[in-house]
């Protein structure tokens, strides 16, 4: 028997060997118990050969020989352990963090299913989306959205202030969706119809950052929710889509045509659920998988920059004036957003303390390309102004898009040329585009609540 | 004299499936017992052993099941199924084509251990 205080040590040294061995992403909690196991039978038998427990161990982890050959021959076995995998239930072991993902897995179930019966429930009332699609159409996020905000509430635990906050916002989006007397054909819908999802999705931004809502750290994950959000929704979209068809051919080809429980269940109800199911697979994996949207951004800028340059050097060569004659400048609007999003997705990947580099140097060219574009657009609208331009919402609101990306990304602009140059810190760029998320939520909601009436509900 | 890796590897399957049919056993054991049968000739890594150990029971030929040992101290514990007893004993007929083959070009008549294939280390 070893002196009590050996034996301590030698815990100790299993532990410091058990942290080194799990570090390896081949070797399982599994893998070590059981190697742990064997080098404690190794340890065993030699200091029943007289070793001391120190020398016994040091000699059995010798004998093991080297751990990186050891994960070599471990990862010829399990190969799929080099490919990280999404988790979805804990393993018997009971963890923490395994009963965590457990609750948020059922809170997720749960808020999906609302947001099922929120979108059938008017069919209580008599409106059906065959007959009343612009209804629809208009209260779709209404329908989805408060689900996925209560899930992030209920991860988060909001306090009580907070949901009700969520709560008001919410209804009053149904209230602006709804309450306005708005001709189906008119403008005003359409615009109410883009600026209403932008607002409610920053109401769920809301409850996303419930812990810490003035944090910057916090806004930006948000930034990061959302694009990997996006990206889940589309791929999930995508599913969706080869599910249809695939329902759609094959029940057509026993002569039922299931276009209406296609069209009326399948689509509104998986669309509802796929918006918080989206949001859980983000938050369930954004420890586990790299994200996907600063991987695309990487990709884009360099291709963008190009295009955006292109077109620049064509105006100038031709020197034909950009047209601005009907909705050309949402179309610029988009561009900006665009731009606007490859430069948050690359910042929302950053590590903050890098070094300016060739990157950034790049994005200055992309973000200064897209302004002088924006610039010849504006000022080709400016040259029109005496054709009222902004007596509809559609250009009001477009123009006033168009400001605010141009005022973002020109500051942001300027504040990259500091960067690049060493005088300004990487998190004044960060904390701008942060402290400007309320900036879009306020325009939103103007044009939301606001714009009807000013336009008499044109 | 040192037994090559190929040959090692090859026999590896059918030493486990043989040692796990003489009863349940766990890692550690089972090198041990490796060790005694080839009176520590045979060098059997850990890289090697549960790699293997971990691909047998995915294919069914062995179970695993955690025993507690000693305290906390969990220990993983083999056991050989039907499946690998069909497997030891259609390894067991080719591994006697081989060494009664060998055994007939050498004209050896020692008894079936490691020792016939000495000559080819």
């Amino acid at each position: 028997m070893t002196p009590h205080g050996g034996q301590e040590e030698l815990e100790a040294q299993f532990e410091q060997w058990r942290r080194y061995v799990l570090r390896r992403r081949e070797l399982q909690p599994s893998d070590a118990d059981e190697l742990e196991d064997h080098l404690r039978g190794s340890v065993d038998e030699l200091v029943a050969a007289g070793l001391s427990p120190d020398e016994a161990f040091l000699v059995a982890v010798k004998r093991m020989g080297s751990l990186d050959e050891l994960s070599r021959e471990f990862a010829r076995e399990h190969s799929e352990r080099l490919w990280k995998q999404l988790v979805l239930t804990a393993d018997a072991g009971g963890t923490v963090a395994g009963t965590r993902s457990r609750r948020d897995l059922w809170a997720m179930l749960g808020c999906a299913a609302g947001a099922v019966l929120s979108v059938k429930a008017p069919i209580l009332f008599g409106l059906t989306l065959a007959d009343d699609g612009p209804f629809y159409a208009r209260n779709f996020t209404i329908f989805a959205l408060p689900w996925l905000a209560a899930f992030l509430a209920w991860r988060r635990a909001a306090r009580r202030q907070v949901i009700a906050i969520l709560v008001a916002l919410f209804a009053i989006g149904a209230v602006a969706a709804n309450a306005y007397p708005l001709a189906e054909d008119s403008q005003s819908v359409v615009v109410t119809g883009i600026h209403l999802p932008i607002a409610l999705w920053l109401v769920v931004g809301l409850a996303y950052v419930a812990d810490d809502w003035r944090s910057s750290r916090r806004r930006m994950d948000f930034i990061r929710f959302t694009g990997e959000w996006f990206i889940y929704f589309v791929l999930m979209a995508l599913g969706g889509g080869v599910l249809a068809a695939f329902l759609f051919n094959t029940f057509q080809a026993i002569g039922i045509v299931p276009e209406e429980f296609i069209s009326q269940w399948l689509l509104p109800c998986g669309a509802a659920a796929a918006v918080v199911v989206a949001g859980w697979l983000v938050e369930a994996k954004q420890s586990v998988v790299e994200n996907i949207a600063p991987v695309l951004t990487r990709l884009f800028t360099p291709l963008f920059t190009a295009a955006l340059l292109a077109f620049l050097v064509a105006v100038a060569w031709t020197s034909h004036g950009i047209d601005v004659e009907r909705e050309a400048l949402i179309l610029f609007d988009l561009l900006l957003v665009v731009v606007l999003g490859l430069l948050l997705y690359s910042l929302s990947a950053r590590d903050p303390l890098a070094p300016p580099g060739a990157f950034d140097k790049l994005q200055l060219a992309l973000v200064v390309s897209a302004l002088a574009i924006d610039v010849l657009v504006l000022v080709e609208i400016t040259g029109r102004i005496t054709d009222d331009y902004g007596s509809t919402p559609n250009r009001a609101a477009a123009l006033g898009e168009n400001v605010i990306l141009l005022v973002n990304l020109a500051w942001s602009a300027w504040l990259l040329l500091g960067f690049l140059r060493r005088r300004t810190p990487f998190a004044a760029l960060e904390r701008w585009q942060t402290g400007y998320l309320p900036v879009y939520a306020g325009w939103a909601w103007i044009v939301v609540l606001v714009f009807p009436p000013l336009f008499n509900y044109a | 004299m040192k037994v090559t890796k190929d040959l090692v590897a090859a026999s590896a399957t059918p030493m486990v499936l043989g040692i796990l049919a003489e009863g349940e056993s766990y890692g550690y054991a089972i090198l041990r017992r490796i060790s005694q049968l080839s009176g520590g000739e045979l060098d059997w890594t850990e890289g090697l052993l549960y790699p293997l150990l971990h691909r047998l029971e995915r294919l069914g030929h062995v179970e695993s099941s955690w025993q507690s040992v000693a305290g906390e101290r969990k220990r993983k514990y083999y056991r050989i199924t039907d499946r690998g007893l069909a497997e030891l004993a259609e390894q067991r007929r080719q591994w006697d084509t081989v060494v009664g083959a060998l055994k007939e070009i050498w004209h050896d008549r020692v008894p079936l251990t490691v020792d016939p294939l000495e000559g080819l280390a």
